[in-house]
């Protein structure tokens, strides 16, 4: 059968735009199918009210890969990441945290209010910069599979296991807590003050079914680190024009490579013939063959949607099905008419164009979780907002602004349901929490969109509306993501491949799920 | 004392860790924040303030005008027209650079050079036995740059002046929010950008109007850490960084022509007699011994520099401004004088003076790096300049 594209990728999101830049990088013949009408998945930004500009679901960069930006040329197609200064995290005392581009200004301001903290900062950011360097290696890297005994494999666990041992004894120890403790009580062994522990442990939090006393919560703490070695590439940050204008960087140059991007193209499912994949056939009953069929889809989606779990091992089914995705979370995109208020640092100041963040105590986050554990959106959620416009002056229209809101915990297994009421009243949970912190906020809202899970399945189609494609657990990471055995980008069937966030190392927007499953292609298939 | 701008007063305040520099005698910001990374995206992202007053600014009027300026720069000043900006070297007799800078023409007979070093005593030279005035209005004019991709937004409604028509390296006598000022379509960042002249007694007027209409634009005060990145990019040289005035090299190998430093196409082919002709031709016509081009530093070679020692690539986060060697086929083929992280390129950048035949866009060289106290080399790439040219500059 004489195919008309060498590759198709299933999804437009930031990973599949990469893996299809790649392919065509390479000589491939290469389409990109996008259910909706615009390109982006997840990273995508849409006025949703006149004027005002979201980034409706992702909202920051983080870790985008510094060898995707340079080998695709993302700078000349509009990749523009600017600044994100700052972290306050206003306290339930009227008080706050800041945390500062400057690193002396950041340790003065954690010396007011915990002058052994402040020393123990630098010594503990040391030991993370370390263990951050020993671990970053991973995420460039494709899982061997400790149980195979392929040269390949076993050369990689080879190079593995000398990495680690470069680590030394004292630096592995930590490493060893750090992926069995939780971020609470990892914390506890170096600081003392709530609020610095609550705001740390946070990003240890996101996007997972995990509250910050969960074991194996503290890993995440590394992947700030990481960030802050690329921080010299500045690969994390805001979008100029929101997330949206970097999968419309990566269309871009996926396009100047020969790409072709079709929306309002929803694939129905994988055409196989025997152990092969020949193409797909759209929901329209369009059909479109091509000797390579990737799927930038969630693992859920790829293996039981788009082709018959039937003609799969029993054991990667089982799998799919054991893999967790648990949406834990929900956005609230605000149009402003004004900036708002925080009673902590009263006026429009520097912290309005960094993060703010609602993390006063580790109680108050673990609550928010006991929430969740038993079937409720949190009352008092963990909440990371940014105002994108104060930024880019041109996500708004002069003088008004935009506020992205990521809270968590929202489940996707709500007691009852999701419906539109319960959608509100999360929404006004949301706001009323903030409230707390910016009394002026309710007076300034123009539109407010809300999402749950069950929404940001809906719009995007990620399975219980996880962000990450998949829980980023300890147990479904690596050569465990999403299921041992094929977690190396291929699939049972020949010419069938997998390129999500679902796959190593996943989640974010960092495109390297995309790029190392391309780079795997390319090797099968002898470029 | 060091002098301070007309602008000193609202500048200052903002100055948060006393990062002030020398600026010809004044004493400039060299950035507001702490660290230039905010003032430095507001060029590129939304609009940046730069207060560039320590210019030298000079008022040229009467018959000889004209012949005076076409005799000192290298470009044809009989083709400027009214409300016409060029940016120009001008040369000694031997055809070595003097100085760069803009000659505008802000009517019939005025016009208005501005220049990094006092030109004054040259000017003087030049000028004898011509009917000319040249008065130095340094201390009388203040002067702003606003840069940036939202500046003509800004401006758009302070002012009646009707910015779409006015063009590149253009200017208009208007008023902004009634204070009169001059606005050039000019700057030193690449990118879209005006500079406004004004009175310095309405100076801090013009400061306030353009801060408290820009704020909703993204407006951000900067300084020349954020400036010096940006010219980088735009492959914009600065005087006594990429090269020295020939009135000042204590050595003959340190003066450059204009074909040297990248400024050739600013040698008029076609006009009249001017200061250093003779010598300028003969160098055309047998070619220059030396180009000045842009430099990329591959990441991976750099990267790897620092991965030796367990580190990762350190970034300066400000333009350095120390000479670097430059080599090719294991000889010094040149040196780079300034270079910075580019934080829109994603990409280290310099800017080289290198020996003929070296300079040719796309040649593979070796750049010195110092990683971790040792001094090693960096593979580099000869790139035209400049690195970064967006439409909207001149659209």
């Amino acid at each position: 059968m004489s195919a008309r594209y060498d590759a198709i990728v299933i999804g437009g999101g930031h990973n599949g735009l990469v893996a299809a830049a790649y392919l065509a990088r390479a000589g491939r013949k290469t389409l990109v199918l996008e259910r909706r009408p615009l390109i982006g998945g997840a990273a995508v930004t849409e006025e949703i009210f006149p004027g005002f500009k979201f980034s409706v679901f992702s909202y920051v960069v983080s870790l985008l890969r510094p060898e995707i930006i340079r080998d695709l040329d993302l700078p000349r197609h509009g990749l523009q990441i600017l600044p994100l200064e700052s972290t306050i995290t206003p306290m339930e005392n009227g008080d706050y945290l800041g945390s500062w581009s400057d690193p002396d200004q950041s340790r003065e301001e954690l010396r007011r209010h915990s002058p052994r903290d402040a020393d123990a900062a630098a010594i503990f950011g040391r030991l993370m910069h370390h263990m951050a360097m020993a671990v970053k290696p991973i995420i460039g890297m494709v899982p061997p599979d400790p149980a195979s005994l392929s040269p390949r494999d076993l050369m990689g666990l080879m190079r593995l296991g000398g990495h680690f041992r470069s680590l030394g004894g004292e630096r592995f120890h930590a490493l060893h807590k750090l992926m069995t403790m939780s971020s609470a009580d990892y914390l506890d062994e170096w600081f003392e003050f709530d609020t610095l522990k609550a705001t740390k442990s946070a990003s240890g939090i996101i996007g997972t079914f995990l509250g910050p006393r969960s074991p194996g919560s503290a890993y995440v703490l590394l992947h700030h680190y990481m960030g802050e070695i690329d921080g010299a590439f500045r690969a994390w940050g805001f979008q100029k024009g929101g997330t949206g204008a970097i999968s419309g960087a990566i269309a871009s140059a996926a396009r100047a490579h020969g790409v072709e991007i079709r929306t309002d193209a929803a694939v129905e499912r994988v055409l196989v013939r025997g152990e092969q994949a020949t193409g797909v056939v759209l929901a329209s009953g369009e059909e479109i063959a091509a000797s390579l069929v990737i799927s930038g889809l969630d693992p859920r989606l790829t293996f039981t949607r788009l082709v018959d779990p039937k003609v799969l091992p029993d054991d990667l089914v089982e799998g799919v099905r054991r893999y967790k995705f648990r949406g834990s979370s929900g956005k609230v995109n605000l149009a402003l008419s004004g900036l708002p208020n925080f009673t902590c640092l009263p006026g429009v100041g520097p912290h309005l164009r960094g993060a703010v963040s609602i993390s006063p105590s580790v109680e108050y986050l673990e609550r928010a979780y006991d929430d969740a554990k038993y079937g409720e959106f949190s009352e008092h959620p963990y909440m990371d907002i940014v105002i994108p416009s104060m930024i880019d002056p041109g996500m708004a229209p002069p003088g008004k602004h935009v506020m992205s809101i990521f809270v968590q915990y929202a489940p996707y297994a709500l007691n009852g349901g999701w419906t539109d009421a319960k959608r509100e009243a999360f929404g006004d949970a949301v706001v009323k929490t903030l409230a707390r912190y910016a009394p002026n906020i309710e007076s300034l809202i123009l539109h407010r969109q809300v999402l749950t899970p069950a929404d940001i399945e809906r719009i995007t189609g990620l399975s219980e509306g996880n962000i990450f494609q998949g829980e980023l657990a300890l147990q479904q990471l690596f050569f465990l993501r999403p299921v041992p055995r094929w977690a190396r980008y291929r699939t049972p069937i020949e010419g069938y491949w997998q390129c999500g966030a679902g796959t190593h190392p996943g989640g974010g927007i960092m495109g390297a799920s995309g790029r190392l499953a391309a780079l795997e292609i390319l090797k099968a298939s002898g470029r | 004392m060091l002098k301070t701008s007309p602008f000193h007063p609202r500048t200052a305040p903002l100055v948060q860790a006393q990062t002030w520099r020398r600026w010809s005698g004044f004493q400039m910001a060299s950035s507001y924040d702490p660290h230039p990374a905010r003032e430095y995206a507001a060029i590129r992202n939304a609009a940046a303030l730069f207060d560039v007053s320590p210019l030298h600014k000079y008022r040229i009027t009467g018959r000889d005008a004209v012949r005076l300026l076409d005799r000192v720069v290298t470009r044809d000043i009989t083709k400027l027209a009214v409300g016409q900006v060029y940016y120009t070297p001008w040369c000694d007799v031997a055809g070595k650079v003097i100085d760069d800078g803009t000659v505008s023409r802000l009517d019939a007979s005025t016009y208005r050079m501005t220049s990094a070093d006092s030109s004054l005593r040259w000017l003087h030279l030049s000028a004898r036995g011509m009917e000319v005035s040249i008065e130095d209005v340094s201390a009388k004019l203040g002067a702003l740059a606003l840069q940036g991709p939202l500046a003509r937004a800004i401006l758009a409604q302070m002012s009646p002046a009707d910015f779409a028509k006015l063009g590149y390296f253009r200017l208009v006598h208007t008023t902004v929010r009634d204070i009169p000022v001059t606005i050039s379509r000019t700057g030193y960042t690449g990118d879209l950008g005006y500079e406004l002249w004004v009175d310095v007694a309405r100076a801090l007027e013009l400061w306030d109007a353009l801060i408290e209409a820009g704020i909703p634009y993204g407006i951000v005060p900067a300084g020349v850490w954020a400036l010096d990145i940006a010219r980088i990019e735009a492959g914009l040289i600065m005087l006594d960084v990429d090269y020295f005035s020939s009135h000042h090299a204590l050595i003959e190998a340190r003066k450059s022509s204009p074909f040297e430093i990248n400024l050739g196409w600013a040698v008029s082919k076609a006009k009249g007699p001017y200061t250093g002709r003779g010598a300028l031709e003969a160098e055309r016509a047998r070619g220059a011994k030396w180009g000045f081009t842009g430099l990329e530093i591959d990441w991976e070679s750099f990267a790897a520099l620092f991965a030796e020692h367990h580190l990762p690539p350190q970034i300066p986060e400000v333009a350095w401004r120390q000479s670097a060697p430059v080599y090719r086929f294991g000889e010094q083929i040149g040196y780079a004088t300034s270079g910075c992280w580019s934080p829109l390129l994603k990409t280290s950048l310099a800017l080289a003076h290198l020996e003929a035949p070296h300079f040719a866009p796309g040649t593979k060289v070796k750049i010195e790096i110092t990683a971790e106290h040792r001094r090693r080399t960096a593979d580099a790439v000869v790139r035209k300049l400049p690195f970064f040219d967006p439409e909207r500059k001149k659209a």
